[in-house]
């Protein structure tokens, strides 16, 4: 940091992107040069309040203070209003840390995500970065191991599955190499976790991993990207390159034995990859078709060698409990909840954005106390929670709390706590038939209710819309659920039920619009 | 034959050398299948399963940029069905066609991860959100009069497809 000199935060992440961030910057760096008023522009990541992007954020004695969402029309007047100082402006928030949807949030896994500039390695252990790993470093595997299963956190890719029991596993797992491999498939409509922390915080990931590898011996390891994320991976790789650049990967890690290696592998749209073990056949370059477990990818995964596969934001929690301790992050949640999850406001919501809190809150205040209701200003209908195979709700069952066995309860699912928020212009039959239309361009074709069962599915869906035997075909409908959700081999047609199930349980009237109008049609021709 | 022979030192080299050959050529041409295929030590149908099962892997020759429109339920909660309705229209074209003068090639796609300023278009590597059919027109324009108009991600960081592990 270079004395006096001002430092204005412009992110990079690409959802500011997608709104102008480039723009922005460019605007304020030739407005400062006109006024000859030299400034310094660092291009962090997201604070995730993305109803604000382009968030333009000035560094002042008091702290930073926000101006969003700011477009290049607006810089001249951000000048003039003073706002290097943090002045007065119509676009002003005051200080960032002091906005209540960020204020009231409880930011572990994204406590540094907008804060610090990505690609820097010295501003990263600057807040706290790399102390992991240190500690890591200095313990006995099974010490790690016990301590990420003492901190209950469990797999934030939506399953929840007790990430130290998995380790252990791996840990206890007798083979010549090991792996440790991160799903970055977030193919769910309604999550951008993975893609913000990767984009704002990425050594962060690369930490968790080399934590990961030494807990249970592996020396080499994967992230596997999604293709629709192109900026997510090239800010990952070059964060490699400086994490390896700087000894923090690769043999002999920071002078110590351990040795790990990391390699970006990009995939190709297909949504089943997200599913661990397609994931892991993808990686070894093949056509990403699901596997029947056991065997366990902890015992034979990739390359039939013992294999741990986590979710960004599980492998993204770690460095903290190793830093803090596993009975810090416990401390966080509720039941068997424990930690926090950044959850995400998305689709029709007026403040869309990340919110990470711990386990137990309601969607109630999710929606409306951060999300403040829809964008359009019309009532909420219903919510889409935990992506393409999670259930939708109606405003009923609001209170809720997000939890992973209260989810489950309501056959709905935390999943990875992406929420798509419909107003009441939607028409949950078409939604409905989406599940099944999603589930026939997704689906590997490993297992017969999943291929078939979805195009049967939608098929069916048609004529209930279309108003034709409707009572016969949502029994058919309901009975081919069933077969889906007890005959599949993974949770795409095991899940894909989820949707419509609950569209069909919540919101019956939308099946049944065109059965009507057909009767009133023939009472009227009578 | 550059791409195949910087590539096949990797684990599962077939989809990262399909990446490559995509970026360079824009599409996977018939004739580098049992080209692969060698190279690989694999049959001609295991690449063909890998190149089609894929939804990102291109047969033919797409158009000078690419427009991936969002379709997932988030954009669709603010209205993608009438955007991809209306690019439709304006590009007279459907899903996977390339426009008559070459310079679109239209792509559905579920989820760019822009969730919450729906809907969300990619054109080439350059995400896109709240798009309205106006803020479209705009795009595709300024698209057609400088394709570097909306660069978000600078060239040296695109092309980095060596990686360190083995």
């Amino acid at each position: 940091m270079s004395g006096h000199l001002i430092t204005v935060f412009v992110p990079r992440d690409s959802a500011a992107l997608s709104v102008g961030a480039d723009a922005v910057a460019a605007a304020i760096r030739a407005e400062a040069a006109k006024r000859d008023l030299p400034l310094r522009i660092v291009r962090n990541g997201s604070r995730g309040m993305l109803y604000l992007e382009p968030l333009v954020e000035v560094e002042t004695p008091e702290g930073r203070v926000a101006y969003g969402p700011v477009t290049p029309a607006d810089v001249s007047g951000l000048f003039d209003a003073g706002f290097l100082t943090g002045g007065e402006h119509a676009l002003g928030h005051g200080l960032t840390e002091e906005i209540p949807y960020f204020k009231k949030q409880e930011r572990l896994t994204f406590a540094r995500c907008g804060i610090i500039d990505p690609l820097s390695v010295e501003d990263y252990r600057a807040h706290g970065g790399f102390r992991g790993l240190e500690n890591a470093l200095a313990m006995s595997q099974a010490e790690i191991v016990k301590m990420v299963t003492d901190s209950g956190l469990r797999g934030r890719g939506g399953a929840g599955f007790p990430t130290g029991i998995k380790w252990n596993t791996v840990m206890q797992a007798k083979a010549d190499e090991k792996f440790v491999c991160c799903n970055a498939d977030e193919g769910d409509s309604g999550t951008f976790a993975d893609r913000m922390i990767i984009e704002g915080d990425p050594f962060c990931l690369i930490e968790g991993m080399t934590i990961a590898a030494i807990a249970v011996g592996a020396t080499s390891g994967y992230v596997y990207m999604r293709s629709e994320y192109p900026h997510a991976t090239a800010t990952l790789r070059h964060a490699i390159k400086l994490a390896y650049d700087e000894g923090w990967l690769g043999d002999n890690i920071h002078g110590t034995n351990r040795t790990f290696h990391l390699d970006v592998r990009v995939g190709a749209g297909a949504y089943i990859c997200g599913e661990e073990t397609a994931m892991l056949e993808s990686l070894e370059g093949k056509r990403g078709m699901v596997r029947a477990k056991p065997p366990l990818p902890a015992l034979e995964g990739l390359f039939g060698k013992p294999t741990v596969v986590n979710n960004v934001l599980s492998l993204c929690s770690v460095p903290i409990i190793l830093d803090k301790g596993g009975d810090y992050y416990r401390d966080f949640g509720v039941g068997r909840s424990r930690g926090t999850l950044p959850f995400q406001l998305a689709g029709n919501i007026k403040n869309g954005g990340i919110v990470e809190k711990a386990f137990g809150i309601t969607l109630h205040e999710l929606l409306y106390e951060y999300g403040g209701g829809t964008i359009t200003g019309r009532p909420i209908r219903a919510v889409q929670v935990g992506g393409p195979l999670g259930a939708y709700l109606p405003p009923s069952q609001f209170d809720l709390p997000k939890d992973y066995e209260a989810f489950a309860a309501q056959e709905a699912m935390v999943g990875h706590g992406g929420i798509v928020v419909f107003d009441d212009s939607v028409d949950m039959a078409q939604q409905a038939r989406f599940a099944m239309e999603f589930c026939v361009a997704e689906s590997c074709g490993k297992c017969t209710p999943c291929r078939i069962g979805s195009t049967r599915g939608m098929e069916t869906l048609d004529k209930i819309i279309a108003g034709k035997n409707v009572d016969a075909n949502l029994e058919l409908l309901a009975d081919l659920c069933d077969v889906m959700v007890d005959g599949s081999l993974c949770a795409m047609g095991g899940m894909t039920p989820y949707p419509v199930r609950s569209a069909v349980k919540h919101f019956p009237e939308d099946f049944r619009k065109k059965q009507h109008a057909v009767r009133v049609t023939h009472i009227a021709a009578e | 034959m550059t791409i195949v022979e910087d590539n096949r030192h990797l684990r599962g080299a077939l989809l990262p050398i399909l990446h490559a050959l995509q970026e360079e050529f824009g599409y996977i041409d018939e004739e580098a299948i049992p080209l692969l295929a060698t190279a690989l030590n694999l049959s001609r149908a295991d690449v063909h399963g890998v190149v089609s099962f894929y939804h990102e892997f291109r047969r033919e020759k797409p158009g000078r940029h690419t427009i991936k429109v969002c379709r997932a339920e988030a954009c669709q909660s603010m209205g993608a069905n009438a955007l991809v309705d209306h690019i439709k229209k304006r590009l007279q074209v459907d899903f996977h066609g390339t426009t008559a003068d070459g310079a679109f090639t239209l792509e559905p796609v579920f989820c760019l991860g822009n969730c919450a300023l729906s809907p969300a278009v990619m054109i080439d590597e350059n995400l896109h959100g709240r798009v309205s059919p106006d803020r479209f027109d705009e795009l595709a324009a300024e698209t057609r009069a400088n394709p570097h108009a909306h660069n978000q991600i600078p060239r040296a960081l695109s092309h980095s497809h060596k990686g360190h592990a083995q």
